[in-house]
């Protein structure tokens, strides 16, 4: 269906050129589902819009064949005339990637019309015909509304009845459902693969989630660094990874452990795009690494049951589940003093007023909460359920409407402004993202001595030499002291988030999403940190995601929010295994998870393409 | 939708009235007596005493303004100080100029403006975007009047000394009988204001179209596979546009207030021309007249934008 | 377990100070423009040398050599390198006087205008609520003013004087700073790190000077460097229309206010194009300087080409 050979893409900037795809490989074999799994950073993404045209500045090399032609090659009215009628895509954001000022309808015949000679009223009419069939009640009145007055699940419904709406072989799908809750992501996830069952697509999935892939994916194609890794049919690759990349970035993954167990992280960060290594790019962080691997591109590999592998090894890697080390188990103590404890807590705001009825707007409705010393309760919910406004009323930051919070039994509610200021040392935050919790044009010194400067607690010498001890616990080289944000990398920053949270040891850290915008090798890296301070320091964490994997991982109990509501509070491996909410079953049934690994079985090395194309 | 247009009608009265008794109560505090004005250097005193009470002067000032708001509201601005005449009639006999000015400048900077701002934007960092750019600075750091005094150097008095009139060095005539006189003696203001304020349109569409390009929904439109044309110029030009709006209002607004400038530089006998003569022979009704007259076009201006928006931008209905 | 320590630094380190530079200098617009404002200051400042080089002061009227005998403008020449004006005066001194007034007024206004701009856009976006809603319709009707026919009322009343000039200027200018601050503190207010601030217990004021200022540093530079020229063309206007600074003091608009009348530009062309360049040249190199400032100190403004979003440096 889709043949690209030696594919490279190089993006020149003013800083230099990115790498972003170098010689990759690939078939798609129609009818299936391929996917391309990688880190951001991978160059998945760009690989396939550079494919099809969309990035004018790339410089791409190699060849593409698709339906006999080279796409690489054609004159771009050609590849214009491809696009949508014979190639559809999706994209992540469809929120952005509609255009504000057109309704939904009008988008969508505009693309039949782009192709087809049409009347406007039979565009309308299939239109509806396919938006009716994505799933989108009413189409024939809704067709006339405008991207902002639909939810993200819907427009994306649009997207792809967008895509679709010309019947075409093949559809890339970017990050499809990234931006989206878990219960819609599944139902999206099920829609495409409706629908390419129905019209008998071809689809590629890129993505960045490998539960999701390898619940639906034929064939998988690894990327890294603009490297193609691995590929392979997607139940080989999943159950027995042959590249220690993949072992480690399923290593990762949360979801392959039980609860409290240390993550085997993949160590360190990708290499620059702009600066590849001479050698495989993965070796540095690689567990496998030989001195060749430094220096020498590495040969692909191809096993007995047709999965290659871009590397020196010559046997695929043993399952890491062998070596990974039991940890000791919870540190939860019923007779632990507790901590937190949250009374019944409401907070609405008014609403309306002048022409529509004055109401409220009921954010949390009557929430209660309590957590001991070295306790980390997990808070589980889709965007919009109110957990991180439950943080920040909790932090302190909101005050509730009605209830009341209780931190080391002070009410918050009856504080004075020198009782209320002491209770910030005692609470801390940690937030989502890594780019935005960060001032960036403050030094980390300056940051992480922060709560030293603002409480008075220590100054001059003795605040940077207590800032360097926390950035040294926290696994910071202390010698970066001066350094900008925009200096370190995600996982980094998320450490330095951690660090100046630990400055003045506190009663209780809320860590809202804290990893959620980060990959999952650096996730891994991040949560076990997290749980070797809390063992340690003894920390009581409240641990806010909408992962179920992640928040089973590393919590003790879990609450399970919807709607400004706790609908079901247990122990966190109670909630797994037997679920009392109705809501949590279908939160439950939506997260998808990569397939335990099995070991590589009976797979032979068959053959080996030296200084090969992958 | 009613209560948000109300709502602009509201502040729009809000700025007309904090701008007339600005004007009012500046005047009030002023040196100089206006009867004295009104009568000339040889007037009596008693003479001056009947023309204060015949101005109400003699009133007190709340009186006087709550008079002047009351009258201003009806449309009567008083009488000029120097001929005794309505301001409302001088101010009607200068608009004409003023509106032709403006009238061709619009169009003209539009149609210079928008495109270079386009090509510029379409090619980022290339030979046309360098072009485009040194355009927008050049007209941007281009006084008025000195591109105007240089423009009447070149293509009146140089052509004169040759012996031929390319253009007139100024002066306005009617648009009737003859729109060809009208246009040709425009044709410089216009260009001037044009060029300059091009510039301005040049660099907004510019930065915008920038901005626009790289959204996603533009690759959305690629990836449908539209032509080129009409990514560029259906889905970004509505984007790039829109927002324009907003300037161009207020641009249109502040010059029917008078543009002053120009229509000095070249003798149009136009609003801004009428209240720089009134500032120089301290005809005070006039001037008031006149920033009022300003100001209800800007605020006009800003609930008409407001309304266009709402029809343009389907998010803000 | 640890990044840092086992992975080298691939990111070479420059201080934000230096890469501007760099940026800046690569950038030959830029250079030639900040040579030009630098000329033009040294060129003003030393006003009383050019007086006292050449010997004629800037309001001393030369009827004998400086009027030709019909009364007419002298063209330049050995005496006059610049020529003189309808009373004989010398151009060139002129024009070394008019530079101080330009850029005194155009500095000062601007300097007070952003201040102004700064003080009040960094209040109305971060305290939000009643004090925003005031605060920015009190900007709006500073905006829905018809500027320059205020400045023409106020001019008419008070007399034209140097200090009423600037304070028009700057009143009717700082709104454009205070929306830019407001829009922006706006946003840097809802970023997560200042909400970190908040939950150690940072006060308003400490966020509002330690967290959001320096993020401010980029607009506040670039766009009191842009007000300049704006506030230089302003003055020249206020003058030219005869209500700026009080003749005989020399100044650029007043320069071309006199080649105006009567139309004596016509017969006499460096009445114009001297001080005309010189007006055009210094709101140019302005307006370059903070096109490139902007530029260097903000790479995300300048054109990019479409980045992979992956895709990190």
């Amino acid at each position: 269906m889709l043949e690209a050979r030696h594919l490279s893409v190089s993006i020149p900037t003013e800083d230099g050129t990115i790498h972003a795809v170098q010689d990759v490989s690939f078939s798609v074999e129609a009818g299936g589902l391929f996917g391309i799994a990688g880190e951001s950073g991978s160059g998945k993404s760009v690989m396939m819009q550079a494919i099809l045209g969309l990035l004018p500045f790339a410089d791409v090399t190699g060849e593409v064949i698709f339906e006999g032609r080279n796409l690489l090659t054609l004159p771009p009215r050609q590849l214009q005339k491809l696009r949508g009628a014979r190639i559809g895509m999706i994209f992540q954001d469809p929120l952005s990637s509609l255009h504000p000022y057109y309704s939904i309808g009008a988008q969508i015949t505009e693309a039949i019309h782009a192709h087809e000679k049409v009347s406007p009223q039979a565009a309308r009419a299939r239109a509806v015909d396919m938006l009716t069939k994505v799933g989108i009640g009413n189409a024939a009145e809704r067709f006339d509304s405008f991207p902002h007055q639909y939810s993200g699940g819907m427009r994306q419904r649009v997207m792809i009845a967008m895509a679709l709406v010309l019947n075409p072989p093949l559809i890339i799908a970017d990050e499809p459902t990234t931006a989206l809750d878990v219960t819609v992501q599944a139902q999206i996830v099920a829609l495409l693969d409706q629908m390419r069952k129905e019209l008998g697509t071809t689809v590629v999935m890129i993505t960045h989630d490998l539960g999701l892939l390898s619940n639906v994916a034929d064939q998988v194609m690894v990327m890294y660094a603009g490297n193609r890794m691995e590929f392979g049919s997607s139940a080989a690759v999943f159950h027995a990874p042959s590249h220690p990349y993949t072992a480690g970035l399923l290593a990762s993954s949360p979801s392959n452990y039980a609860a409290g167990e240390e993550l085997v992280a993949i160590p360190g960060r990708p290499p620059s795009l702009l600066h590849m290594p001479a050698g495989c790019a993965f070796a540095v962080r690689c567990a496998y690494a030989m001195p060749k691997c430094a220096t020498q591109r590495p040969p692909l590999r191809r096993f007995s049951d047709g999965v290659e592998s871009l590397c020196w090894l010559e046997a695929p890697v043993e399952p890491i589940h062998a070596e990974r080390a039991a940890v000791s188990g919870r540190n939860a103590d019923a007779t632990a003093p507790v901590v937190l404890k949250v009374d019944n807590v409401e907070l609405s705001f008014a609403t309306g007023g002048f022409f529509s009825k004055a109401g409220k707007y009921e954010v949390l409705k009557g929430i209660d909460i309590e957590l001991r010393r070295g306790e980390t309760l997990g808070l589980v919910g889709e965007s919009g359920c109110g957990k991180s406004t439950l943080a920040r009323v909790i932090a302190g930051l909101i005050p509730a409407t009605s209830g009341s919070v209780l931190l080391d039994g002070k009410d918050m509610a009856t504080l004075d402004h020198a009782g209320w200021k002491e209770m910030r040392k005692r609470v801390q935050l940690v937030f989502q993202d890594p780019f935005g919790s960060l001032n960036p044009r403050r030094r980390v010194g300056a940051i992480i001595g922060d709560p030293f400067r603002l409480h008075q607690v220590a100054s001059g010498a003795d605040r940077k030499w207590r800032v360097q001890d926390l950035m040294e616990t926290v696994g910071l080289n202390p010698e970066h002291y001066n350094r900008f944000p925009s200096e370190f990398s995600g996982g980094q920053r998320q450490r330095i988030g951690i660090a100046r949270a630990l400055a003045l040891n506190p009663a209780l850290i809320i860590f809202d999403e804290p990893v959620s915008a980060l990959d999952v090798s650096i996730q891994a890296q991040v949560l076990n940190l997290m749980r070797s301070l809390q063992q340690e320091l003894g920390l009581t964490y409240l641990f806010i995601s909408h992962d179920l994997a992640v928040v089973r991982q590393v919590c003790d109990r879990i609450a399970v929010m919807n709607k400004g509501k706790i609908v079901e509070l247990a122990e966190a491996e109670a909630i797994y295994t037997d679920p009392q909410n109705d809501y949590t079953r279908t939160l439950l049934a939506a997260s998808v998870v990569p397939p335990p690994q099995k070991g590589r079985g009976t797979r032979q090395l068959v053959e080996t393409i030296w200084g090969a194309p992958a | 939708m009613i209560r948000f247009l109300a709502g602009r009608v509201a502040f729009a009265a809000l700025i007309l009235l904090v701008l007339s008794t600005f004007v009012f109560f500046l005047f009030f505090v002023a040196p100089g007596d206006p009867a004295r004005m009104v009568a000339g250097d040889k007037a009596t005193e008693a003479q001056l005493i009947q023309i204060r009470a015949n101005l109400g002067l003699d009133r007190p000032i709340h009186e006087q303004y709550i008079n002047f708001i009351g009258k201003a509201v009806r449309g009567d601005l008083g009488f000029s100080y120097r001929n005794q005449q309505p301001v409302i009639s001088l101010i009607a006999n200068r608009l004409p100029a003023t509106l032709s000015l403006v009238a061709g400048g619009v169009i003209l900077w539009l149609a210079v403006g928008i495109p270079i701002g386009i090509m510029s934007a379409r090619h980022p960092g290339g030979f046309r975007d360098r072009l485009g750019q040194g355009f927008i600075l050049i007209g941007l750091s281009f006084p008025t009047f000195v591109l105007g005094m240089m423009s009447l150097y070149v293509f009146y008095f140089l052509p004169r000394q040759a012996g031929f009139t390319l253009f007139p060095a100024g002066g306005f005539k009617a648009f009737w009988p003859n729109p060809a006189i009208w246009a040709w003696h425009m044709a410089l203001p216009w260009a001037t204001l044009a060029l300059t304020t091009a510039a301005v349109y040049a660099r907004l569409t510019r930065g915008q179209m920038l901005e626009v390009m790289g959204e996603d929904y533009i690759r959305t439109a690629r990836a449908k596979g539209l032509s080129e044309t009409k990514v560029v110029f259906k889905h970004g030009l509505r984007a790039t546009l829109t927002p324009l709006v907003t300037q161009l209002g207020a641009d249109i607004a502040l010059l029917l207030g008078g543009a002053i400038v120009i229509e000095q530089v070249y003798g149009l006998q136009g609003v801004g021309a009428l209240a720089v003569q009134a500032v120089n022979n301290q005809d005070r009704p006039i001037i008031i007249g006149v920033v009022l007259l300003g100001g209800f076009f800007i605020v006009l201006s800003n609930i008409i934008v407001d309304i266009l928006y709402v029809l343009l931008d389907p998010r803000v209905r | 377990m640890s990044t840092s320590a086992t992975t080298p630094p691939t990111v070479v380190q420059r201080s934000s100070l230096d890469l501007t530079l760099r940026r800046l200098i690569r950038d030959r617009a830029s250079l030639v423009a900040f040579i030009f404002i630098v000329l033009l200051v040294a060129f003003a400042a030393a006003a009383p040398l050019v007086e006292a080089w050449i010997g004629h002061s800037p309001i001393e009227q030369f009827r004998q050599t400086g009027l030709s005998p019909t009364g007419l403008p002298v063209a330049p020449n050995a005496e006059f390198r610049l020529g003189t004006d309808q009373l004989g005066r010398d151009v060139l001194v002129r024009l070394a006087y008019g530079a101080r007034v330009s850029l005194l007024v155009g500095v000062v206004a601007s300097l007070l205008a952003a201040f102004i701009g700064i003080t009040v856009g960094m209040l109305a976006g971060f305290l939000g609520g009643w004090v925003d809603a005031v605060l920015s319709r009190a900007m709006d009707l500073i905006m829905s003013v018809p500027f320059l026919l205020c400045a023409l009322a106020l001019v008419s009343v008070f007399g034209p004087s140097l200090s009423l000039s600037i304070g028009v200027i700057v009143f009717f200018s700082w709104t454009t700073m205070g929306r830019v601050i407001r829009g922006q503190v706006k946003s840097l207010r809802e970023r997560e790190f200042v909400q970190a601030s908040r939950s150690l217990g940072a006060g308003s004021l400490s966020i509002m000077i330690v967290d959001i200022l320096p993020n401010l540093s980029v607009p506040i530079i670039v766009y009191t460097t842009m007000m300049i020229p704006g506030s230089i063309v302003f003055e020249a206007t206020l003058s030219f229309l005869g209500l700026g600074i009080v003749p005989p003091a020399p100044s650029w608009g007043g320069m071309l206010a006199d080649a105006g009348a009567n139309s004596i530009y016509l017969v006499a062309w460096w009445l114009v194009l001297f001080p005309g360049l010189a007006l055009l040249f210094t709101t140019l190199s302005f307006n370059i300087l903070g096109d490139g400032l902007r530029d260097a100190l903000d790479p995300k403004a300048r054109p990019i080409r479409v980045k992979p979003k992956g895709a990190k440096p």
